[in-house]
């Protein structure tokens, strides 16, 4: 699987496509799960740019940052759904906006 | 034909972005969410990273989405939340915020439109990546054990109440 040469602003280009994407759904959206789906969408645009970088100088360096990175966002998720549990439970809605209290 | 095979992927990899984030059903979102995942999974396979690939496909698309799948089925949203979500995806509530995101894309695509440089083509196979791993980024890789057992107890802190316990031998209770 070598000899794929592919300019590197492309990959970066659409990595900061899907960077925009997910973070036009975090502004939009309002359903905490689809914020939560928003971030995933940014730290995986960020993973992209990182491994199109390693493959750039054919180093290992950037599949490691991959790995930090997905270790981020499980950690992430796991929180985060669990306070999507406990919103859901407290004030009956997902809507963020209803939320924005700290106190519950 | 390997080129092709890329910009095929890459936007299959976008269009169930946007598509997944414009759902007003979360388990619809959820299905486009995950193909994006694994048409950058091929992306990383292209670019010569296997070890990526694989682990895009069983951590990301599987596990993580596993965990959306069990919250979204916990909370059983059902059409009452797919009308309201309708509404929330009014077009004035979304035009600000695209149009905010689309500057930014723009001042990205300015800020990488000269980069004279192309991906090497070299695969860096599984092996370099677990002996870098293990050798320069060790403390990383502790940090990264700390972080995710923070967020373990965190989860597991937050997700509490939520379990309802059934004490069925409780002490002092006699009946």
């Amino acid at each position: 699987m070598g000899g794929l040469q592919i300019p590197l602003e492309h990959v970066l280009l659409l990595a900061s496509c899907l960077f925009s994407c997910g973070l036009a759904g975090l502004m939009l959206r309002r359903n905490l799960i689809f914020m939560l789906m928003s971030l995933e969408v940014m730290l995986n645009s960020a993973a992209l740019a990182f491994v199109a970088a390693g493959a750039r100088w054919g180093q290992p360096d950037g599949q490691i940052i991959f790995l930090f990175i997905l270790s981020i966002a499980a950690a992430e998720v796991a929180v985060g759904l669990g306070l999507v549990l406990q919103i859901q439970r407290r004030f009956k809605t997902l809507d963020m906006d209803q939320a924005n209290r700290l106190r519950g | 034909m390997m080129e092709s095979l890329f910009y095929g992927a890459s936007a299959i990899a976008l269009l169930a972005t946007v598509a997944a984030l414009t759902r007003a059903n979360a388990a619809h979102a959820l299905i486009y969410l995950i193909v994006s995942l694994l048409a950058v999974a091929v992306l990383f396979f292209l670019m010569g990273a296997p070890f990526a690939a694989a682990l895009e496909i069983v951590v990301y698309a599987g596990a993580i989405m596993v965990l959306f799948v069990f919250v979204i089925m916990m909370l059983n949203l059902g059409e009452a939340g797919n009308s309201r979500e309708r509404e929330w995806l009014a077009p004035r509530k979304w035009i600000v915020p695209g149009i905010l995101a689309g500057i930014l894309l723009l001042e990205l695509v300015l800020a990488v439109r000269h980069a004279p440089a192309s991906t090497s083509g070299i695969e860096v196979p599984p092996k370099m990546v677990g002996l870098t791993l293990f050798g320069p980024y060790v403390l990383a890789v502790e940090l990264a054990s700390m972080l995710l057992l923070a967020g373990l107890v965190g989860a597991y802190h937050i997700g509490r109440r939520f379990i309802v316990r059934r004490d069925f031998s409780r002490p002092g209770d006699n009946s």
